[in-house]
């Protein structure tokens, strides 16, 4: 029986298929998150300033907690605005 | 021994001369008081992101200080730091062990810096990734950003 290499398939069947998502924190190990570095802060909220939830970001809890203290310690900065509008 | 970490925003329409004096009474006010000075990060003039007090740029001052304890050196700072007309924003932070070393791996150049231009691709292997390998990071981060696009 011919196994799955053997197979030709007509489109990539690859196609479709979802990525995994994981926690770059823990993946890395990166075990503290600077609130004075804006542009590395930017990756974590949408164009409106909002801090985008876990679902989308992947984090795990622990570092999606330190991310939004992060942000919100920026925000009291004036590094991060409150409310923006085309933020990116 | 604790650490902790002041960051405030001093005036810009203050002379080159007096924005490094108000920086300089808290280092001194610290100093004298008996804490240890680890750092002091001059961060420079910036943009705002929203305006303070009519103003639309600040010049950021960061001060990474130790001490044995804490006593009300602190409460102290901090009301001198609230009174002060100089000081337009300001924030005390206490640093635990992760905090402190990657104060001292920024210092030595560890950390690279995000690029704001190079958006997703190298922006996300986030200069953080310093302990890590930075080529894997790098591919993987690419992997995030297709993933917040969907």
């Amino acid at each position: 029986m011919a196994n799955r290499d053997d197979i030709k398939f007509l489109s990539n069947p690859k196609i479709g298929q979802k990525r995994k998502k994981y926690c770059r924190f823990k993946k890395y190990n990166i075990k503290y998150i600077d609130y004075k570095d804006p542009d590395f802060l930017l990756q974590f909220i949408n164009e409106q300033g909002k801090i985008l939830p876990r679902r989308i970001t992947g984090n795990s809890l622990k570092y999606q907690r330190k991310i939004s203290v992060a942000v919100k310690k920026a925000r009291h900065l004036a590094l991060l605005p409150y409310v923006a509008d085309l933020l990116k | 021994m604790r650490n902790y970490e002041v960051t405030f925003i001093v005036d810009p329409v203050l002379s080159d001369g007096e924005i490094k004096s108000t920086a300089h009474t808290y280092v001194d006010m610290l100093k004298s008081e008996g804490a240890e000075i680890v750092h002091i990060d001059e961060m420079g003039l910036r943009q705002l992101a929203y305006p303070i007090k009519k103003r639309h740029s600040g010049v950021y001052f960061c001060i990474e200080f130790s001490m044995e304890e804490a006593g009300d050196l602190l409460d102290r700072m901090q009301l001198a730091l609230r009174r002060d007309e100089r000081i337009m924003r300001f924030l005390t932070v206490k640093l635990d062990k992760y905090g402190v070393k990657y104060n001292a791996d920024k210092r030595a150049g560890l950390i690279g810096k995000v690029s704001k231009k190079s958006k997703s691709t190298d922006a996300k292997s986030d200069a953080k990734t310093a302990q890590s390998k930075d080529k894997k990071a790098a591919a993987a981060a690419a992997a995030v950003a297709s993933n917040e696009e969907e």
